[in-house]
């Protein structure tokens, strides 16, 4: 667990500031909440006739004035893809930087299979997106406290399982693509989330552009489905995780083949 | 018994020219010089061999293990140390060391404590505050803390001063007494020539010689000749690298010695030295007749 272990020390203040960067948002947002609650429901009627604008962030199917609604659209944006951001990046940069800083012939020249390190670094990616996600909940969840709202468990939870699963998918795209890379670009896993959630306001503007939902991770992280239904939808969730396993399987497939050059 | 065999090994880069048909034999034991100009293949070789890059045809044994399938238990026995050693920014050189001992599932604080001490390495210091040769000193460490049985070294004394290059030989020839082998890649003849008891030398991506360094040298049939007294040269086929001096000239000469000293009689000698050609002599010599041959 060397690899592990090394890739967690040096990811630290980067997952640190991403998770406070976030935190910090989410927390602020959620402040704004009691606020503007009395106002919601001219603010919600106003939202809701905004056509496709009001479709593509899923306005018309939740309320402004409801704590999960609020929670959901403002919060959800924010650590949808802030969250979708890091996944983008830890994933992209993982087995690339090795080669771009020149540290893989001094990683690859010790006794350890190139699948060990494609399961390791898989395996730091995983546990950062698992603390991050996991300070964020308890940011929320004091956010919650201190504003006397009481939290829906399900559909917290439900949101929250949807936004990892959404990073896990982005950070295992970008894993793979980072096995054939040799000079690393962050653009490339920043460039991939913020797409993927263009995709996903497209498809909800346009019945025509619906199948770029099986396309996007952010179709089953989108707020508004899942707080409306309580459930997350599988039909969208099952190609995405077959997406996010062949990255993963490229990964191990090719970086056990590549010529690492100095 | 080889420590170190390949059978017609060969990488192809696309179309360009990596190792050719290579057919290196490594004895056990011994300090092994890897002779070659930048370019040669010299580190392609070693990144074949130490499973960096997979060959297009051919294979190789190390430890009479095949190299591509066998990698792991290889490499836990090879202490290598690259030409231009990079490690992980933000990193401090006793973190550097640890997380190699730590891959070799070993633990070399001992031996890693001594070797900071005799190579006078500071543990605290950052890597990217490092100067060259103080990173080829967490290289050295790296590759010989945990005691290997091979030493695969690229160019090891490039950025080291000369005091540090006395004590980094030092401590090969310890390793070397111990029993281990070391694999000496340089364009430094001087230093091949010092410390190898063997060597090989490779030029455009092909092994044009191998043998012991009294056999290379004596299938030059070459010998350097000094005269004194003269700056003339005799008109004879066979002589190269002609060095003119004050009232003297010094020459390569490969061909019939009674010819020479026939020819050598007609002139006004003061003094007269022939010897063996050093191995930078050698190299050109393996350089020149294969360029020639190809020519």
């Amino acid at each position: 667990m060397t690899i592990l272990k090394q890739e967690l020390k040096r990811g630290k203040l980067s997952l640190l500031i991403w998770t406070l960067s976030i935190g910090f948002m989410v927390f602020i947002c959620m402040l704004m909440f009691p606020e503007m609650k009395g106002e919601m429901d001219s603010v919600s009627d106003m939202f809701s006739s905004m056509g496709s604008f009001t479709a593509a962030f899923g306005m018309d199917k939740i309320s402004f004035g409801n704590v999960m609604g609020f929670y959901g659209i403002e919060c959800g944006n924010i650590l949808g893809l802030g969250g979708a951001f890091f996944a983008g990046l830890l994933g992209i940069s993982a087995l690339a930087n090795e080669e771009k800083n020149h540290t893989a012939e001094f990683l690859l020249t010790h006794p350890v299979s190139r699948s060990r390190v494609v399961f390791e670094k898989l395996a730091a990616i995983i546990t950062e997106l698992l603390i991050m996600n996991a300070l964020i909940i308890l940011i929320s969840v004091i956010s919650f406290t201190a504003i006397g709202e009481e939290l829906p468990l399900k559909e917290f939870a439900l949101l929250h399982l949807a936004y990892f699963l959404l990073q896990l998918e982005i950070s295992a795209v970008c894993f793979g693509i980072s096995a054939f890379m040799r000079r690393g670009s962050l653009g490339i896993g920043l460039g991939l989330a913020a797409i993927f959630y263009f995709l996903n306001l497209i498809a909800n503007i346009s019945e025509q552009a619906e199948f770029l939902k099986y396309i996007t991770p952010f179709s089953y992280a989108d707020s508004a489905g899942i707080l409306s239904e309580a459930a997350l939808e599988l039909s969208y969730i099952i190609p995405g995780m077959i997406y996010a396993f062949s990255g993963i399987s490229l990964a191990f497939l090719y970086y056990n083949r590549k010529d690492i050059y100095g | 018994m080889n420590i170190i065999s390949t059978h017609n090994l060969t990488k192809h880069y696309g179309k360009s020219r990596g190792i050719i048909g290579l057919n290196l034999s490594v004895p056990e034991g011994e300090i092994f010089g890897f002779i070659g100009p930048n370019g040669a293949g010299k580190s392609t070789t070693i990144r074949t061999l130490l499973g960096l890059i997979k060959p297009t045809s051919g294979s190789a044994q190390i430890f009479d293990r095949d190299i591509v399938r066998e990698k792991d238990p290889i490499l836990s026995q090879i202490g290598y140390m690259p030409s231009e050693a990079m490690f992980y920014s933000g990193m401090r050189v006793g973190d550097i060391i640890r997380t190699s001992a730590s891959l070799h599932k070993k633990d070399c604080s001992a031996q890693a404590k001594e070797l900071c001490e005799r190579l006078q390495l500071d543990v605290k210091k950052r890597v990217d505050e490092l100067s060259l040769g103080n990173r080829k000193k967490v290289s050295i460490v790296c590759a010989l803390q945990h005691s290997p049985r091979l030493y695969i070294l690229d160019e090891p004394t490039s950025g080291l001063d000369p005091l540090m290059q006395k004590e980094f030989f030092t401590l090969l020839k310890e390793r070397h007494k111990d029993g281990a082998t070391i694999f000496l890649s340089s364009h430094v003849l001087s230093e091949i020539a010092r410390y190898c008891s063997r060597a090989a030398i490779i030029r455009e991506g092909k092994l044009i010689a191998q043998d012991t360094m009294e056999a290379l040298s004596s299938r030059t049939n070459a010998r350097r000749i000094t005269l004194g007294g003269t700056t003339a040269v005799p008109q004879l086929n066979g002589i190269k690298h002609t060095v003119p001096g004050d009232n003297s000239v010094s020459f390569l000469f490969q061909g019939d010695i009674k010819e020479l000293l026939s020819e050598l009689s007609k002139l006004p000698l003061t003094d007269l030295t022939i010897t063996e050609p050093d191995l930078e002599e050698i190299f050109m010599h393996f350089y020149m007749s294969a360029h020639d041959c190809e020519q």
